[in-house]
């Protein structure tokens, strides 16, 4: 069995900062790859993409114990759930990098017969990807659905899943949080991207969430918060705790206050880079405060 | 087959085949899981919630979440069969089906009883009769709708031997068993009698719609073979263009919209590759009511005597194929 990063050891204490300072390299590169994947596409969602760099990284070379050697059973490792399908940028871009496909295959992304479609998809095969998603709302369920088997086959490793925040709009959402602590799936992590943002403006310009808080722990949930998802060492500390949170016979829920568009200055903070692609000049203007530290696709 | 070999060897509903169909594959199949959307009596899924009480989920009212969690069950290698009405088990979740179940090809088996008129006095809130086009339109979805509580349990245990989605519809009322003695295998129609003037399609509860009339016709020197499409996709194709080529006319039966269901898939292969005069007995272009199960079938056109008079206009046609 290989684990995709020997260098990071699962069952370390302490925060060691050259580690912290590896993780934020590789999260430069991501994030390098997400702009150019959606410069080069010329459409995707750039905005959260970034705001996410941080935190896939983190999970994946840092908190999972997953293996790149891609099973859809995924028995004994640890599985992930992209239920905001739309940052797939980000996904792709941690996926290849952490070795589940080549990172030339990046420069296939959204083009015609590209196993990296313009949200996440079983369909052509992309070793990593579990389950399609896209429309919203769905993947906690989904996340529900593995940690259920887990539990049924005696398998003590753990479902992540990533949603967002206006996602959170959507009532299946709320369906699958009345779920989880019933069922006491306390082998089940989820991370809310909560950058405030969202299409059509801010989460409280287009519908407020409120006490989000309040609203996950009278779920029945056990609720932590990350105050900077864009932090690497705040995030490794705050993914770390919530991991020891697990087995206690709650669902975890960590609410990760993020910037969409982190990285790069003019993206940063609004709703605008929700959803449109970076032109030659921004690009440019982005990779000149991105450092290419693994070598671009 | 000869009419008169049809025999009938009691009654019972087909929601009660479904309900020992999974207890039996609970039996042989360790992978087999079940969910259920507060619909446990209705569903018949005691027997299998006893004897496996660590292989079912009670899900409560919450439809959609349902099919994700089976999606999920079935990504980590479970075949989730789901429980709940047809209206519930499709319309209400049709998003949830089609990205994170048909699209992803996840071995989900969606179960789903109480379909069509014979639902009857709970009302057209819960009487779907678009349920088959919903999910034959899906790419990858398998439809199978079964005629009696033996075929229902044969199909029910055959599904998690195939790999991928199913959409298994099946009903309410108590109803003739009559393929006890039959085989049944995914995808292969089951041709119930042999005749020559026409060719009647039926699936589901008008199966035994269309015998009965085929037992009238009779009287009157029509021969009629009667094949039972229990699986509308993949159609079986080749039974079908084998029949039409011999009787060339054609009656399809259905408990559901004339729009999408097996009469649509069946004009679709007729038209492009035997032109055949063809009649509906469907509902058309209407919601139901409630009342009687019975009385519902007559008065949408679903009853004996409507497929006696769909095989007298076709035959008509067959004759003179410009309709008057």
């Amino acid at each position: 069995m290989t684990y995709c990063i020997p260098m990071f050891p699962m069952c370390q204490k302490n925060i060691n900062m050259a580690n912290i300072t590896e993780l934020e390299n590789i999260a430069q590169q991501v994030r390098r790859d997400i702009v150019r994947m959606v410069n080069q596409a010329n459409s995707g969602h750039p905005g959260g993409s970034l705001g996410c760099a941080d935190f896939l990284t983190a999970l994946y070379f840092e908190i999972m114990q997953h293996q790149t050697k891609f099973n859809m059973e995924g028995a004994g490792e640890d599985l992930f759930f992209l239920s905001n399908g739309h940052i797939s940028p980000v996904w792709y871009s941690v996926l290849a990098r952490s070795g589940y496909f080549p990172v030339s295959e990046l420069a296939t992304f959204r083009k015609l017969n590209t196993r990296l479609q313009g949200h996440p998809t079983t369909h052509e095969g992309l070793p990593g990807v579990r389950i399609a998603s896209g429309s919203l709302g769905q993947g906690l369920s989904v996340a529900i659905g593995a940690a259920l088997a887990k539990k049924m086959d005696g398998d003590n490793s753990t479902v992540y899943a990533l949603t967002g925040d206006g996602e959170l709009q959507e009532g299946q959402i709320w369906e699958a949080a009345m779920f989880a602590p019933h069922h006491k799936l306390d082998n089940l992590l989820v991370t809310v991207d909560w950058n405030g943002q969202q299409i059509d403006g801010s989460n409280d310009q287009v519908l407020t969430l409120g006490d989000l808080r309040g609203k996950w722990k009278a779920f029945g949930w056990d609720v932590l918060e990350i105050k900077d998802g864009n932090n690497m060492k705040q995030l490794v500390a705050g993914m770390r705790k919530a991991k020891n949170q697990l087995g206690k016979g709650k669902p975890v829920v960590v609410l990760m206050r993020t910037q969409m568009g982190a990285g790069v200055d003019f993206m940063m903070g609004s709703h605008k880079w929700h959803g449109i692609a970076p032109n030659a000049a921004q690009t440019a203007a982005a990779m000149t405060q991105l450092k290419e530290t693994l070598g671009d696709f | 087959m000869k009419l008169q070999e049809i025999t009938v060897t009691g009654k019972k509903a087909t929601r009660d085949g479904f309900g020992d169909g999974l207890a039996a594959v609970g039996q042989t199949n360790s992978k087999v899981v079940a969910l259920c959307a507060d619909l446990v009596g209705s569903l018949k899924m005691d027997a299998f919630i006893k004897a496996f009480p660590q292989r079912f989920v009670q899900v409560g009212i919450a439809e959609a979440n349902m099919m994700g969690i089976a999606a999920g069950l079935a990504t980590a290698g479970k075949i989730p069969y789901t429980g709940t009405f047809a209206n519930f088990s499709t319309g209400r979740v049709y998003d949830q089906i089609r990205q994170s179940i048909a699209y992803s090809h996840k071995n989900v088996k969606i179960c789903a009883s109480h379909a069509g008129l014979t639902l009857g006095e709970d009302g057209a809130t819960h009487q779907i009769l678009e349920d088959i086009g919903l999910m034959k339109m899906l790419p990858g979805m398998t439809v199978i709708n079964p005629c009696d509580y033996a075929q229902t349990k044969a199909a029910t245990i055959a599904i998690a031997e195939h790999y991928g989605p199913v959409y298994l519809r099946f009903g309410r009322p108590s109803w003739p068993i009559f393929t006890t003695n039959l085989p049944f295998e995914i995808g292969k129609a089951l041709p119930l009698t042999t005749g020559s003037d026409v060719t009647i399609l039926a699936t589901g509860h008008l199966v035994w719609n269309a015998l009965e009339a085929a037992k009238r016709l009779g009287l009157e020197g029509i021969s009629c073979e009667v094949i039972n499409i229990h699986t509308i996709k993949p159609l079986d194709t080749a039974t079908i263009l084998d029949s039409v080529s011999k009787t060339r006319c054609v009656v399809t039966a259905e408990e559901h919209q004339r729009n999408g269901g097996l009469g649509d898939s069946v004009a679709q292969l007729l038209s492009r590759k035997m032109p055949t005069p063809m009649e509906y007995v469907a509902v058309n272009d209407s919601f139901g009511e409630s009342g009687d199960p019975m009385e519902l079938l007559d008065k949408y056109g679903l009853g004996v005597k409507d497929v006696v008079i769909a095989v007298q206009n076709v035959l008509k046609r067959k004759k003179s194929p410009v309709l008057v």
